[in-house]
């Protein structure tokens, strides 16, 4: 035997509560005033509650109040029309079309149920209702109404309606606490005082959009993403797709925030030590792989930029993620001495279709149709590299080592601190046009031309920073003498290409105290 | 009315006490170095004041593998077993 169908209780238009399983056989109605279909059945349904009113209950569940008053008084109807403009008894009984007609016995089971207007499903339906009232059939004639008229879709499945029918459901993936906001209450200026925002105005996680937002991945709702630092609080991701919504983001960008909160969170890029640093580290986020283009993500003009929502509000997704689960704020565990904008959200993607080389992802170990992002501890940056004369291949690659100087200070050589360098298509149209100019003599050609002695970074009048004058009293002059690169190793060079094809101007991210003793980069599958 | 969803982490955090204050200070008091530059310079002077302020009490010395990460879990452990007091040197 069939289960009840879910029990309501619902105001008519006299004011009166009604309530369902009515301990009576019944014909419940789905209708909505300005459906034509619908509008067709009302008055077959008045001669239903006409007949059989007696033994059996005939309602009409209106979809709009007003409707309902509108429906009743255009076709002089005296049987009861009940208000669920809410939508949640139609959401609850699960049907798409209006008319939507069942019929139930005393318990509330449904014995049989028809949508739109199939005049013979109609006339079956009336005919087995009289029967088992042991009652005589309802003045209906039948062959002057059509045959089959299409109904209209139930309001209940309206987008916006629906979202929040489900949320409200008693199955919904929801688990979050509902925070009320009173109507007199200025919803933007309640998330500032709440303290959720990173300065700028969010947009309010309400449980439809974030049930939108979930449905941008697989993962379920209450799987743990990461322990965020400093607090060590679990996401889930539940909680990042609240966060993902406040920044802006589309559901499709889910799983790179995910994934960029997956490769922040890890030991290795020790989020808390970048979160909290007085010299004001952030994570850059770079995406690769087929997802660029189907996100819409921005490599090109401006990829560093503002204006592309995906780049944009994927970076401050992350970064809302952090703040609001982990804790990380300024004047708590953030002690940034100046901070950076960048902590407002950097994430771009790799131009690698305009690229001779391999691009970052799959220089990390990854397959090239994986989509990845890989998250940076910068400090400074991007800080323009620019060089509008060189045309040779080597004088471009100079300049691109000359403008890598300035990390952390110039006369700092043999810095084990990681480099991001941004290539822009026209310094490598310069950089390629005799031919192959690997990555590998771009870094070779960086340490050569800024390859000075080490006497050049002792401790001096001009300033103190460097090798103190202590050990270097303790070198020989070979030692001394000894020509030193920027960087401490290759490993600290890394490449990738995005901009517009016009201008001569590459860029350069700062790192951090880079590796075990600092952060190290993380690159993270996108999952789906 | 609007509801929404609360973005933070939703776990009541253990409050702790202050330990009492006794006003003696004795047994073992550590000092901890975080790594920071010249952070040692401090508590080596540290070491001596207290050295010579309260003889009876017992001066250690604890290190941190790098300011940049939180303090290893057994290293806390360790501290926590070994001293009655601890001062750290946070910055530059």
């Amino acid at each position: 035997m069939n289960a009840p169908l879910p029990a309501f209780s619902l105001v008519d238009l006299a004011g009166g509560a009604r309530r369902f399983p009515t301990g009576r056989p019944a014909l419940i109605c789905f209708l909505k005033e300005d459906c034509h279909t619908c509008n067709l059945a009302a008055p077959i349904l008045e001669a239903f509650h006409q007949t059989w009113g007696e033994a059996a209950d005939v309602w009409v569940l209106g979809q709009s109040a007003d409707g309902n008053a509108i429906l009743r008084d255009r076709h002089g109807l005296t049987l009861p029309f009940l208000d669920d403009s809410a939508c949640k008894t139609a959401f609850a009984w699960d049907f798409e079309i209006v008319p939507a007609l069942f019929r139930t016995d005393a318990l509330g089971r449904m014995l049989a149920r028809t949508e739109g207007f199939v005049r013979q499903e109609w006339e079956d339906l009336a005919r087995d209702f009289a029967a088992d009232l042991g009652a005589g059939a309802a003045p209906v004639d039948w062959p002057a109404l059509p045959p089959w008229q299409p109904g209209c879709g139930s309001k209940h499945l309206d987008p916006d309606i629906n979202d929040r029918l489900q949320a409200e459901a008693q199955d919904s993936p929801i688990r979050a606490r509902r925070i009320e906001i009173a109507s007199a209450d200025d919803i933007a200026e309640f998330m500032f005082d709440q303290g959720f925002s990173d300065g700028l105005p969010l947009v309010p996680p309400t449980a439809e959009r974030v049930l939108r937002m979930l449905r941008g991945t697989h993962r379920s709702p209450q799987a743990v993403v990461a322990i965020v630092p400093p607090n060590l609080a679990p996401a889930t991701v539940e909680k990042v797709a609240i966060n993902a919504v406040m920044a802006g983001c589309r559901p499709e960008y889910l799983p790179v925030v995910i994934a960029a909160l997956e490769a922040v969170c890890t030991d290795a890029f020790n989020m808390h030590g970048v979160g909290a640093t007085t010299m004001g580290a952030s994570p850059v986020l770079i995406v690769n792989g087929p997802i660029r283009s189907r996100i819409g993500m921005n490599m090109k003009l401006a990829a560093l930029g503002p204006d592309n929502r995906a780049n944009a509000t994927i970076g401050r997704a992350l970064r809302l993620t952090v703040r609001n689960l982990g804790g990380a704020r300024p004047g708590g565990v953030d002690r940034s001495t100046l901070s950076t904008p960048m902590k407002f959200t950097m994430c771009f993607a790799e131009w690698e279709e305009r690229s001779p080389w391999e691009p970052l992802h799959v220089e990390r170990g990854f397959k090239a149709e994986d989509s990845v992002v890989t998250a940076f501890a910068m400090t400074s940056g991007p800080v323009q590299i620019v060089d509008q004369e060189s045309r040779e291949p080597d004088q471009v690659a100079g300049s691109l080592g000359l403008g890598l100087e300035g990390l952390f200070l110039p006369k700092i050589r043999r810095a084990a601190i990681d480099a991001l360098l941004v290539v822009c298509p026209e310094h490598l149209t310069s950089l390629t046009s005799a031919g192959p100019y690997s990555k590998t003599r771009l870094r070779e050609r960086i340490q050569a031309v800024t390859a000075r002695p080490m006497r050049e970074m002792v401790a001096n009048a001009i300033s103190g920073a460097g090798i103190p004058l202590a050990v270097a009293a303790r070198m020989t002059e070979a030692q001394l003498n000894a020509s030193v690169g920027k960087f401490a190793s290759h490993d600290h060079i890394h490449i990738v290409v995005a901009g517009s094809e016009a201008g001569k101007f590459s860029a350069a991210f700062h790192g951090w105290a880079t590796g075990a003793m600092g952060s190290a980069s993380v690159s993270r599958k996108i999952e789906c | 009315m609007t509801t929404i969803l609360d973005p933070t982490d939703e776990r009541v955090p253990v409050e702790r006490q202050t330990t009492p204050r006794t006003g003696t200070i004795s047994g073992v008091i550590g000092l901890l170095d975080i790594r920071k530059p010249r952070g040692n310079v401090l508590l080596d002077e540290m070491a001596s004041l207290l050295a010579a302020r309260f003889p009876e009490a017992e001066v250690r010395r604890y290190e941190k593998p790098t300011f940049t990460k939180p303090c290893p879990g057994d290293l806390r452990l360790k501290i926590s077993a070994e001293c009655d007091f601890l001062v750290e040197a946070l910055a530059d």
